[in-house]
């Protein structure tokens, strides 16, 4: 089987899981969830690949996902522009953000990408608190308007159900599409040797912070749909605990395996609220839990299954 | 320019390569025509890869200027070097491990395809035709040097041998015109040896310059058809083969005394 179809296949089997899963969840707390993971898990998605790809660590990530959902409702809200292009511009705003804060970190060899990324980070969310004008301050925005299609708004769980799994999807299938060509290629190959890239004639610098902003624009597609969806952003969840709790889905289902992220944006979003029940022990199991993963499956929660079932097979083959 | 470089596809003017205190590289010169295979010899630490580095932009010369068909080339990044077609490999293997074998060869072609990160995303039809077309001539490659049958395996799984004809495959399928070859024969056996003789030379039919670093003496004699002495960051001597067999400098500072080449 080519390595075509089988994308193929997965994406047609995550699609129709997807368009069968409404059916099957009753109950809006349910819907929020599954909401809530399609925009984590469109921000793991960018991360992921300025990760597992080109090998670089932002912890700023919720800054940009911060930007969208800011920008998309200072705009839309307190000046009445069109919701789309507003998402779009802000999307490639961000980017631009991201191109700039690239450009000196990236060209450095080391993790100074990190840093800055940090850095960033604290100092918007010091402007989401202190910017109480634009922003609301510490209690937060609230009256976004929903995102129309036509002349119909897209509110409620369900619908913003479709509207962001829609979302997800085509931002994943154009992800995979990505990896699996020449620039997937090239940033595989800076990720593993960023020297024997370089004297293969791949421009490193510039392909790392075209990434980069690549995926900070991924964040901010995520920001804005966020903002629209919910109606009212505050600056909390766009802390750097965000930007942590990202990276931790990235590691979790494995770096470098954009399935993976897509299952540790999953878990690591729908853990806390099925641990709801053990109340005081619900932190403690969450970090066991947590600790388990990293110590009995290093590179990652999917690749660490699939070795398993693979091994599994390998086992009752001998047995045959 | 042509007067300037007097037709040699590659020139070294007088290069420089201070590290710190200590002078890697003094004052060398060197001339490379097209079609040659000339070897790079000397003791161990007598500056030639530092002079494959300098030539292939890994680090820039503290003075003096690397040309490339009479073109300055100097204090270029390796990335802009290889796109001006000056091709190498190193040392120690440096493919990359996690990834298959044909994809180690597609990216030697990577600077000669043009789908950037929208096309990509899309995989748009002329992408898409671009990219298959690649896997052919990465393919045809890896026939030529007998691995084709290895192209889905994975880097890592393949013998040094192997790994050595693969660094070489990624590195010539871009058609460069000039190679450096790092030590291509360290780690090989003396059959392996030979046939590494046979595949640079090989190479040399189809139209490659050759410059050459290596340590086994049998194999450097045996096809280069000039050879340049290193010894402490200097250039001792350059010759043909014999020249340098008889040289007694060269005996001298190289070989210590031994007359056995």
């Amino acid at each position: 089987m080519t390595k075509t179809r089988k994308k193929w296949i997965y994406f047609s089997a995550l699609a129709g899981v997807v368009a069968l899963l409404p059916l099957l969840v009753k109950g809006g707390y349910y819907l929020l969830i599954l909401n809530i993971i399609a925009i984590n898990g469109l921000v793991v998605l960018g991360l992921n690949l300025l990760i597992g790809f080109a090998g670089q660590i932002s912890l700023g990530h919720a800054a940009f996902f911060g930007m969208g959902a800011y920008f998309s409702a200072i705009f839309t809200a307190m000046y009445n522009t069109p919701p789309w292009p507003t998402l779009l511009g802000v999307m490639i705003f961000t980017a631009v953000v991201a191109f700039v804060l690239g450009i000196p970190t990236l060209r450095l060899a080391g993790h100074y990408l990190v840093m800055a990324t940090l850095g960033f980070n604290i100092i918007l969310y010091i402007l989401m608190v202190q910017m109480e004008h634009w922003t609301g301050g510490p209690s937060g925005f609230a009256g976004i308007p929903p995102l129309h299609l036509g002349s119909l708004p897209i509110q409620g769980d369900l619908s913003c159900y479709w509207l962001l799994w829609t979302f997800f999807l085509l931002v994943f299938f154009v992800s995979l599409n990505l990896v699996d060509s020449r620039v997937g290629r090239a940033l595989r190959a800076i990720h593993e040797n960023e020297l024997v890239a370089n004297a293969l004639g791949i421009n490193t610098e510039r392909y790392k912070v075209v990434i980069f902003a690549i995926s900070a624009a991924y964040a901010s597609l995520a920001g804005s749909l966020y903002a629209h969806y919910l109606s009212f952003i505050s600056p909390k969840t766009f802390d750097i605990f965000y930007s942590v709790q990202i990276v931790t889905m990235v590691v979790v289902g494995g770096i470098g395996n954009l399935w993976g992220g897509l299952l540790g944006a999953a878990v690591l979003t729908a853990l806390p609220e099925i641990l709801h029940a053990m109340r005081d022990y619900a932190l403690l199991l969450y970090g066991l839990i947590l600790m388990g993963v990293l110590v009995f499956f290093p590179e990652g929660l999917l690749p660490g299954l699939v070795k398993l079932v693979g091994r599994g097979r390998l086992v009752n083959g001998n047995e045959n | 320019m042509a007067m300037k470089t007097n037709g040699a596809l590659l020139k070294l003017e007088e290069v420089n390569k201070q590290f710190d205190g200590l002078l890697a590289i003094a004052d060398v010169s060197l001339c490379l025509y097209s079609g040659e295979i000339v070897s790079l010899i000397g003791p161990n630490g007598a500056g030639k890869t530092t002079i494959l580095n300098l030539i292939s932009g890994v680090y820039p010369p503290t003075s003096g200027e690397i040309f490339l068909n009479g073109e300055s080339i100097t204090g270029l990044k390796p990335y802009q070097v290889a796109q001006k077609r000056v091709a190498r490999t190193f040392q120690s293997v440096q493919i990359f491990q996690d990834m298959t074998v044909i994809e180690n060869v597609l990216l030697g072609l990577h600077h000669r395809l043009r789908s950037g990160f929208v096309q990509g995303m899309v995989h748009l039809p002329a992408e898409r035709k671009e990219e298959k077309r690649a896997i052919d001539q990465a393919g045809a490659t890896l026939e030529k040097f007998g691995i084709g049958h290895l192209a889905y395996r994975k880097a890592n799984s393949i013998s040094l041998k192997e790994q050595r004809c693969l660094e070489i495959a990624r590195s010539i399928v871009s058609a460069p015109c000039l190679l450096l070859l790092d030590e291509p024969a360290s780690g090989l056996n003396i059959r392996e040896t030979e046939e590494m003789a046979d595949i640079i030379k090989g190479l040399r039919q189809q139209g490659l310059t050759i410059l050459l670093v290596e340590h086994d003496m049998n194999l450097v004699m045996s096809i280069a058809h000039r050879i340049f002495v290193l010894h402490h960051g200097l250039k001792i001597a350059e010759g043909s083969p014999e020249e340098i067999q008889r040289n007694p400098e060269v005996i001298r500072a190289y070989l210590g005394g031994t007359h056995n080449i």
